[in-house]
């Protein structure tokens, strides 16, 4: 390979065509010096005037501690604002129906339903999901609400409650409450007691309890513990969210280690209040599609 | 240091300028064919929006509509539905063939006589005529310096060309809305700018293919030509300059010369009428050529000078290949074979393809139904135990009257299910009402007690019935279980 030729500044011409080069050559071959077309060039031109322009009508060069706003104030912040109000305006309108209509004429009516099921299906992929999972499948400590166990109650009226008011959220005065107390740690029930309690639960529930379990024994601490919420045949109270303990869904486990650790430590999940965060008709909504997942009574 | 480069032979510029055309007026048989389709197709393309057609008083009253903000296509009795755009398919399969078969029997039918390139030609031709004069009175103009009378007529032939133009865009956007609101629409300003933009654009389309580039389209733009080229046969009638007749060319004086001294003479006088009135300046007699649109035209140039002359006509005419040759080698020509097997297979794939689609048509289900299983739960376990799944059904209600469905399950006994927001039942099934013309979703839930609910799957079926026409639908799909 031979190095390229030193740079030349005497003016050199193509034999060829009688055009000056940029006095560039590699190996023997030389670059023609061909101007830019005169169109793209004022092309540039324009562009550069263009962009004065642009300082001068839109937000262009940063201060100190601000920036130049252009001759009519346009922000992209408030250009977006406009139309999320627009957008909100819009949703308000198609949602009209449900700020007057009660519960029970959203689920009668297949307008507002639809409306209805929309929106709260937008706003519990928004909201809910994060614990109640996508469809509201729950997980372990978060309930289902696709099935037909509830702890605080799944007519129209029980839902809307606990997601305006939450579950144990002490900001919320009307916040829904209810302990299941920690029966192993403060030392009311011995390790033995809890676990004659928890086979003789399991047998209510038709669980298979421990092999040669005292169920008498469990029942007589039931009787003495237990019934006073969860009631004599196990049934449960939504009143303060005592859960029912004889059928076939459980919100912790229904292992027997899980069921031990909730009599020893006790149980105590919160649901935030949302009548802070969510206007009322969206609220409706919400409570409109929770019921609709299936589980609503 | 120094070289000796050679600039490599020229073969000429690879431009060639476009030579502007003066197509003459002609009369005879297939200008009058032109005329008639000309009115014909234009007249259907101007005022096929306005013509009504009743379908009750939920659905448009526009004959041939293209729907897009309901997604629906109206065409006289037919109503399609987005997911039936394979019609749409069926009719290019047609289009393609039926060009084919008509490129068989007779040439560039399509070219010279339809083609909306054609059409609108002919039309602007027709209006640069009358203002502009015959084919020698616009050589004449152009050729003349700018005068006052020179610009009046230029102005006069463009503003009418752009009046057409601008009727046609105005036309094409009556196809997608409702014909007589859009109109007053359009008058008053208040149309959607989409309409204004879509008349723009197909008013310089229109102005400028059919003012400006005409002939320039069918050579260089339009793949036609191209592929007619290579589907043409020796057993095709085609546009045909009748060389074995027509040569030598002679003068009439000049062959009286040579008949009385007993060489040959043609009947082609060489008056080149039939270039001056071709609308693509070709000459025919150079043979059948990309640039021939075979729109008759020469043929009727032609037949009138050789009427005068007292000769027979015909001398250019829809002749086959093999006829000329054979005429030429001065054998009887072959009788016109009109069915071979190439004509008979295109017949086949059109009977085919229109009759499936005919078909399709006729037997079209007005009430239809998918499923999607709910995946988030796939099941949910009840407090006694049972399983429930979730489906969303969508129900399609193609007729123009609201309809009440009833929804019925084909499942292991002690199944029960219910619908979201369904108020009534007719003998223990849900009823949903659909509206007309339209879908609905609706959220289906089924539940099956133990031990019925076998795990991890079973298949079920969903049905529709509609309780006033009598129509069903069915749908399978899985129960899922643990």
């Amino acid at each position: 390979m031979t190095n390229p030729t030193p740079i030349s500044h005497e003016p050199d011409f193509d034999a060829v065509t009688g055009q000056s080069t940029t006095g560039h050559s590699w190996d023997g071959i030389r670059e023609l010096n061909t101007p830019l077309p005169r169109w793209w060039l004022w092309t540039f031109y324009v562009t550069i005037l263009w962009s004065i322009g642009y300082w001068l009508v839109y937000p262009a060069w940063p201060l100190i501690s601000s920036h130049t706003t252009g001759f009519f104030g346009y922000s992209s912040r408030a250009a977006v604002t406009v139309e999320v109000q627009a957008l909100e305006q819009r949703r308000d309108q198609q949602a009209a129906g449900l700020k007057t209509a009660s519960l029970e004429e959203i689920k009668a009516s297949p307008d507002l339903l639809r409306v209805a099921l929309a929106r709260g299906k937008a706003s519990f992929a928004e909201n809910c999901v994060g614990c109640h999972g996508q469809g509201g499948t729950g997980a372990p400590s978060y309930p289902n609400l696709t099935d037909d166990d509830w702890v605080w109650g799944g007519a129209l009226k029980d839902i809307q409650t606990t997601i305006q008011h939450g579950i144990r959220w002490t900001q919320n005065a009307d916040t829904r409450v209810g302990e299941m107390l920690a029966f192993g740690r403060q030392g009311m029930l011995k390790k033995d007691e809890i676990e004659q309690v928890v086979d003789f639960v399991r047998s209510l529930a038709k669980l298979e309890p421990a092999k040669g379990a005292d169920l008498a024994a469990g029942k007589a601490v039931y009787d003495a513990n237990c019934a006073a919420c969860h009631g004599e045949a196990g049934k449960g109270n939504r009143e303060v969210g005592a859960p029912d303990l004889t059928d076939a869904i459980w919100l912790y486990g229904s292992s027997r280690e899980a069921m031990i650790e909730s009599v020893h430590n006790g149980r105590a999940g919160i649901m935030p209040a949302w009548s802070s965060r969510l206007d009322p008709v969206t609220i409706k909504a919400l409570t409109v599609y929770v019921h609709s997942l299936g589980g609503g009574q | 240091m120094t070289s000796h480069v050679t600039i490599p032979d020229e073969d000429g510029p690879l431009y060639a300028a476009a030579k502007k055309v003066y197509p003459q007026s002609v009369k005879g048989r297939f200008r009058r064919i032109k005329w008639a389709l000309l009115a014909f197709c234009l007249g259907v393309y101007y005022f096929l929006p306005f013509v009504r057609w009743d379908r009750g008083p939920a659905l448009p009253d526009q004959a041939v509509l293209v729907d897009f903000e309901r997604r629906r296509f109206y065409f006289f009795f037919i109503e399609l539905w987005p997911q039936e755009v394979y019609y749409l398919t069926g009719l290019l399969i047609l289009a393609a063939i039926v060009l084919f078969l008509m490129n068989a029997i007779a040439g560039r039918i399509w070219c010279g006589y339809l083609c909306p390139q054609t059409v609108w030609t002919d039309l602007f031709l027709a209006v640069e005529r009358l203002i502009e004069g015959d084919r020698r009175d616009r050589i004449k103009l152009d050729g003349e310096s700018w005068s006052a009378s020179k610009v009046g007529l230029k102005a006069a032939k463009h503003f009418i060309w752009l009046m057409i133009a601008w009727w046609t865009g105005g036309a094409w956007v009556l196809y997608f809305s409702d014909a007589p609101t859009l109109v007053k629409d359009l008058a008053t300003f208040e149309a959607p700018f989409s309409a204004y933009l879509w008349i723009g654009i197909l008013t310089a389309t229109t102005y400028v293919f059919a003012g400006h580039m005409r002939e320039q389209v069918c050579l260089y733009m339009c793949p036609w030509p191209r592929i007619q080229a290579a589907l043409t046969d020796s057993d095709a009638l085609n546009v045909t300059y009748k060389f074995d007749r027509g040569e030598p060319r002679a003068s009439v004086k000049q062959a009286a010369q040579l008949k009385a001294a007993g060489q040959p003479a043609g009947d082609c006088v060489e008056c080149k009428q039939c270039i001056a009135v071709c609308p693509t300046g070709i000459d025919i007699r150079e043979g059948t050529q990309l640039g021939c649109i075979q729109c008759g035209l020469c043929i009727d140039a032609c037949d009138d000078v050789m009427g005068k002359l007292g000769r027979p006509t015909g001398l250019i005419g829809y002749d086959t290949l093999k006829a000329v040759e054979a005429r030429a080698c001065g054998t009887t020509p072959p009788a016109l074979r009109l069915i071979r097997p190439r004509t008979m297979l295109y017949a086949a794939i059109i009977a085919f393809v229109g009759g499936a689609m005919l078909y399709q048509l006729a037997t079209r289900a007005f009430l239809g139904m998918s499923v999607v299983h709910e995946r988030t739960p796939l099941f949910t376990t009840l407090k006694d135990g049972s399983i429930r799944n979730a489906y969303t059904l969508r129900i399609a209600n193609k007729r123009s009257e609201e309809r009440p469905i009833a929804i019925t399950l084909d499942a292991p006994m002690g199944t029960t299910w219910e619908v979201v927001g369904a108020q009534q039942t007719a003998d223990w099934r849900p009823i949903v009402v659909i509206p007309p013309d339209s879908t609905l979703d609706v959220r289906l839930f089924v539940t099956m007690p133990q031990p019925q609910a076998k795990g991890p799957s079973q298949m079920i079926q969903i049905k529709a019935a509609d309780l006033s026409f009598g129509e069903s639908a069915s749908v399978k799909d899985n129960f899922f279980a643990p």
